[in-house]
């Protein structure tokens, strides 16, 4: 059970408090309710951009990182397709430092052109980095936009193309900035060892008088149903034949969201599991094979992707997978695979809540969801789901129109 | 009106105390060293059982990483299914590492759980048999996995420049190669199991909110094995290469190049060590370095750059690492020697300082918060023999460097003409 105490400020910034007297460190973060979603389809990459610059410079103070170094703090952030995030840790003493920090760029940001000028590069190397310099590096742009018609996670939050980074001006971040950042569209969380009351002065001081600014109300348009299966074929330089397969599931809040958790545990949760039992030990078809989730806040995808071993065909490869997703849907798991599925689920949350670091970013997210406290109701719903319910979830979402295939062939 | 032009008053980090929770220790029966840090709000244990079976022990490459990865794929008694489910079942994970002097099996449970896992971990240590159908299938697909990792400059670059620093037969120096899969023969690993887990030096480190019953538990499965209790780590000699520059194409159509640089370094033992991890601090160890500062932060030419010392017992080497545009590499490497020229020639201003030595010491501050940071800074003073203060003479050294004694030590080490380089693109 996480406590925390919540309040907003009048210009509707939401600011959560979580005690933690046994770390001498304190906490910071600040999530902002904007991700790739909220970009448009001829400027992607842009909210990630963004992050970058954050870190050149605001209004007041020249530099982010050096105040905070010297307080002996150190930071990070990130983007996804939802939101983002930037958060730092340092001595709970020199707390006061970070709200100078984070206020102030939330008041504003220096708007420096040499600093959009080096984040574009250091962008278009990171997407090199990532996703061009190396085998199967773009893979998910093509599944993306297979598998999403409308939605824009279309693309990937580090932008559809290096183009798009590189034409960014600097009335196009000016403009992200006054649209997204504003303490209406953010969530301030403090932790470790703090006051609530200490933070509630010091919030008021530093955030107080920040324009609340117009709340931003996404519209985004839902991926309409898929009816028919999709399937790519694909040839690229790579040693290996890989198979990458997606079916759209469930938003974050729903039901399905968290059998679909479970289902890919049942799936590829450890050495124990189906898939990598049947398919790379007993029947060695792949050399190795996963099954995941987005875990994103829209609809998403529940993803299966292996490496084939040499020689084994794709149409082999792939009705062995449909053959171990035809059992899941024809019967009922075993109940020791669901007692170990939720005492797994059990120890991983308890694991992730070990760091104050952790716990922040977890409130926040919670939050921005629509209510903090969702955080301590995780694991009742994985408790409550049944043989039943999995088998129905596997059920609806494994079905071949729901399906997206990319067959991606080495050359050799 | 609040003044936001000016940095709120700070304590530096330099006045803080530090204070490192001392380990509790404990013998079984048989002689283990058990090292324990009771710590943390949550019910979760950690438990590493670390043997002297690292590849410095090996006679032919890769023996000792397959032994230790194959640990859990079967015993007398049990498959490797069977074993996985046994951790799994209770939400249990069980890893396993393999380093150059040492290996170690880590064990990440509730603590409601450690009765039933233990008696399975105990199976590990003494009955594992290596079934020849593992070893196949293990054989296939690291080698499958392995000719897709060649296709990635960053690994191809990792390899290449321990070769250059350590020689191929050194224990820092060597890696895989698809007839050293090839090669592997069960007999082998099941001799030097039975050499370097069931009949070798074991130490335990356990971390989290000990249960009472722990200790105990751990003597009814370990204290009455027939560990060995001493061990011999087996010394080589490094080779270096005599080339120092490389420049190797490994895909033609690469748009970066994965840059190494790196200079051999002596060990934790060294007085200057510690002092260098400073000046590495300043160099290339952080975000606010002058590495990053200058290549990524004014010049846009790498998505990141980090420099430091290698963490191995017998030697260490000074390493620059990052992945640049294929078009500025050279100049990569150039604003490094720039770099390392300046540190050279100038002293490193008081501000700058201060602010490297507030950031050190915040980042050990924040480490020390939870059992299994604390239980990292006990392994790491225990296997590289250093002695108990070494924490509280880390963090002296830290607060009382000079600017003078960085530039005498950048004088010394940070020589262009000392270092290997390389470019794989």
């Amino acid at each position: 059970m996480i406590q925390y105490e919540r309040f907003v400020l009048t210009n509707g910034l939401r600011v959560l408090v979580h005690e933690d007297t046994a770390t001498p460190m304190a906490v910071v973060n600040v999530m902002y309710d904007v991700g790739a979603r909220d970009e448009s389809p001829d400027k992607t990459g842009f909210a990630h951009l963004f992050e970058h610059l954050m870190f050149g410079g605001s209004i007041n103070i020249e530099s982010y990182d050096d105040p905070l170094q010297l307080a002996g703090g150190e930071n990070n952030a990130y983007t996804t397709n939802d939101l983002t995030n930037y958060y730092c840790q340092l001595p709970a003493e020199n707390l006061e430092t970070a709200f100078w920090l984070e206020s102030d760029r939330m008041l504003s940001l220096a708007f420096n052109e040499k600093s959009l000028e080096v984040q574009r590069k250091v962008v278009c190397e990171e997407f090199k980095e990532h996703y061009i310099n190396k085998p199967y590096g773009d893979v998910w742009f093509k599944m993306r936009e297979m598998a999403y018609t409308q939605h824009p996670y279309r693309w990937l939050t580090i932008g559809k193309e290096l183009s798009h980074i590189e034409n960014a001006t600097l009335k196009d971040v000016k403009d992200f900035f006054f649209k997204h950042y504003r303490p209406v569209n953010a969530i301030l969380v403090v932790a470790g060892n703090v006051k609530t009351e200490q933070v509630r002065k010091l919030a008021e001081k530093w955030f107080g008088d920040i324009p609340m600014g117009e709340k931003y109300n996404r519209n985004i348009v839902a991926e309409p149903v898929q009816t028919i299966a999709r399937v790519q074929e694909v040839k690229a330089k790579v040693p290996l034949d890989a198979i990458y397969k997606c079916w759209h599931m469930d938003d974050r809040l729903s039901e399905g969201y968290y059998a679909a958790e479970l289902i890919t545990e049942v799936l590829s949760g450890g050495g124990s599991s189906r898939l990598f039992q049947a398919l790379v030990k007993e029947q060695k078809l792949f050399s190795s094979i996963d099954c995941y989730h987005f875990g994103t806040t829209d609809n998403g995808l529940m993803t299966i992707e292996g490496k084939l071993v040499k020689g084994v065909s794709m149409q082999a490869a792939n009705d062995a997978i449909e053959q171990e997703l035809d059992k899941l849907k024809q019967h009922l798991i075993t109940e020791k695979e669901l007692q170990k599925i939720i005492n797994k689920t059990e120890v991983a949350l308890a694991f992730e809540d070990i760091s104050v670091m952790n716990r922040a970013n977890s409130l926040a997210f919670y939050e921005l969801l629509g209510n903090a406290n969702l955080m301590n109701e995780e694991f009742e719903k994985y408790q409550v789901l049944t043989k039943e319910k999995i088998q129905q979830y596997a059920s609806q979402i494994f079905t071949a129109e729901n399906s997206n295939t990319l067959f991606y062939l080495s050359e050799n | 009106m609040i003044n936001r032009a000016e940095q709120p008053l700070i304590k530096d980090a330099v006045d803080f105390e530090y204070h490192l929770k001392p380990y509790e220790k404990f013998i079984l029966d048989n002689g283990v060293t058990v090292y324990a840090i009771n710590a943390g709000a949550e019910e979760v244990l950690q438990v590493e059982w670390l043997f002297f079976a690292g590849n410095s022990q090996e006679e032919q490459n890769l023996v000792a990483a397959t032994a230790n990865h194959l640990l859990k794929n079967g015993t007398r008694q049990k498959t490797a299914f069977e074993l996985n489910e046994c951790f799994e079942f209770y939400g249990a994970s069980l890893s396993r590492h393999c380093y150059n002097e040492t290996a170690n099996i880590v064990l990440h449970c509730l603590n409601k759980h450690l009765p039933h896992l233990l008696p399975v971990v105990q199976e590990l240590v003494t009955e594992a048999t290596f079934p020849e159908e593992e070893l196949n299938l293990y054989k296939q697909n690291n080698k499958q996995r392995l000719e897709v990792s060649l296709k990635k400059p960053d690994f191809v670059a990792g390899r290449l420049i321990d070769e250059y620093v350590y020689g191929i037969d050194h224990p820092y120096g060597k890696y895989s190669s698809f007839e050293t899969y090839d090669a592997l023969q069960q007999k082998q690993l099941q001799d030097f199991y039975q050499q370097y887990y069931v009949n070798g030096k074991c130490i335990v480190f356990i971390a989290g909110k000990i249960p009472p019953t722990a200790i105990g538990l751990l003597n009814q499965y370990f204290g009455h094995l027939p560990f060995a209790n001493n061990t011999l780590v087996k010394t080589h000699m490094a080779t270096p290469a005599v080339e120092k520059k490389y420049r190797i194409i490994n895909d033609t159509e690469g748009v970066q190049g994965s840059i190494r640089m790196a200079r051999p370094f002596p060990n934790r033992h060294h007085p200057d060590f510690i002092k260098c991890m400073v000046l590495n601090n300043v160099f290339g160890g952080f975000f606010g370095s002058r590495l990053m500062s200058n290549i990524r932060e004014d010049k846009g030419y790498t998505y990141g750059i980090h420099s430091y010392l290698q963490n191995h017992l017998q030697q260490s080497a000074w390493m620059v690492s990052t992945e640049a545009g294929k078009e500025v590499c050279e100049a990569t490497i150039t604003e490094v020697y720039k770099e390392m020229e300046d540190l050279r020639q100038e002293l490193v201003d008081e501000e700058e300082l201060l602010l490297v030595k507030n950031y050190m010491l915040g980042t050990i501050l924040g480490d020390l918060d939870g059992p299994f940071h604390i239980i990292g800074r006990w392994k790491n003073v225990v296997l590289n023999n250093l002695p108990e203060d070494y924490f509280y003479t880390t963090i002296a050294t830290i607060k009382h460097i000079t600017a003078e004694e960085l530039q005498v030590l950048a004088k010394q080490y940070l020589q262009p003409a000392d270092f290997y380089e390389l470019v794989v693109v």
